[in-house]
């Protein structure tokens, strides 16, 4: 099935000092409290999270659900918004494929794909044999999710004694995290100009759409920092 | 029968998930060396420097209550003590929910 040795390599290396851990930990303390504060239960909270398991998707959730919007609506807002999850489900996934493990592993270890568990994978994965790497994977998004969840139900019940203060900050933590983590990778061509471009571009595209800037801007992005790199091999 | 909370839980997890799956079915045909992999990688890369970005720019939530200047500042000395703290993640993610906490407390 699973090969406990690197699965608990998976668990130790999400527990490191400087892990995203951190940054995703403290805001699914905001969407416990966000959560609690729209008349969420604590299991309807786990399971959201359980289910999820996608910070910008939950958001996307729980704003729509104040306006009241239908179901379809949530659902499209949410596809928009997590849709990045496809780039970098294709950006992973090779990485892992061995054909001595079955395929039932890949589809059901896809459910951790978020940014912060692939951040630990892309940054760990070259010290794991190839076959093993899906193992490796198992372990860490068992620790993310874990996190995640945990949070959720830690903020949950803190809600009443978070502020408007405090929660604004829990909020600011997850984006700085992740704008200082992208910075720390801009290593070559091709990353750094996808990085900067994505991020010029992103926000650029939200006057044109705010539903479909991440996705058009990522894209042209993407294709751009490409050609770039290849120029530059 | 579910309530619309429940269904709304469910409706988030399949429109996430649906993301996911595809990827791995489309994994199935893509080697890591190939130029189609880079090109998705590319398209990971910035597509995720898109959503930070725009997290910050035009935030969802209860950030978007804060004021544009605090947050330009929150995000300038943030990476600031990242560079002087030879690229830690650590201390510019803890700083910044205190700072931001301090600025928004003590100035608005």
């Amino acid at each position: 099935m699973i090969n406990l040795k690197y699965f608990y390599k998976g668990i130790v290396c999400s527990k490191k000092i400087d892990s995203p851990a951190i940054a995703l930990g403290m805001s699914f303390i905001a969407i416990g409290a966000l959560l609690r504060n729209l008349g969420f239960t604590i299991q309807e909270s786990i399971f959201s999270t359980f289910l999820t398991y996608a910070l910008p998707g939950s958001l996307v959730m729980a704003e729509s659900m104040l306006i009241g919007v239908s179901l379809l609506n949530i659902f499209l807002a949410v596809w928009l918004v997590n849709s990045r999850l496809y780039p970098m489900t294709v950006s992973l996934m090779p990485l892992l494929m061995h054909k001595n493990q079955p395929r039932w592993k890949y589809y059901l270890s896809c459910h951790f794909v978020a940014v912060s568990s692939w951040l630990i994978l892309k940054n760990n994965y070259e010290e794991i044999e190839k076959e093993y790497r899906i193992d490796f994977w198992f372990g860490i998004g068992t620790a993310t999710w874990l996190i995640a969840i945990f949070s959720t139900v830690l903020g949950y019940y803190s809600a009443d004694y978070l502020n408007k203060d405090m929660m604004m900050g829990l909020s600011i933590v997850n984006p700085i995290y992740f704008m200082c983590a992208m910075i720390g990778i801009m290593k070559t061509i091709q990353l750094s100009s996808a990085i900067i471009l994505g991020a010029i571009l992103g926000p650029a595209f939200y006057f044109i759409s705010p539903e479909w800037c991440i996705l058009i801007g990522g894209i042209i992005a993407g294709t751009i920092a490409f050609f770039i790199g290849e120029k530059n091999v | 029968m579910f309530s619309y909370i429940i269904l709304a839980i469910l409706v988030t997890s399949l429109a996430t998930y649906s993301s996911r799956f595809l990827g791995v079915l489309t994994s199935e045909k893509i080697n890591e060396d190939s130029k189609i992999y880079r090109w998705f990688n590319c398209l990971a890369y910035s597509t995720l420097a898109a959503l930070i970005s725009r997290m910050i720019f035009f935030p969802a939530g209860i950030l978007a209550e804060s004021e544009y200047f605090i947050r330009f500042m929150v995000i300038f000395i943030s990476i600031i003590i990242f560079y002087l703290t030879k690229k830690n993640l650590v201390y510019p993610t803890l700083f910044s929910a205190i700072i931001l906490f301090f600025l928004n407390s003590y100035f608005v």
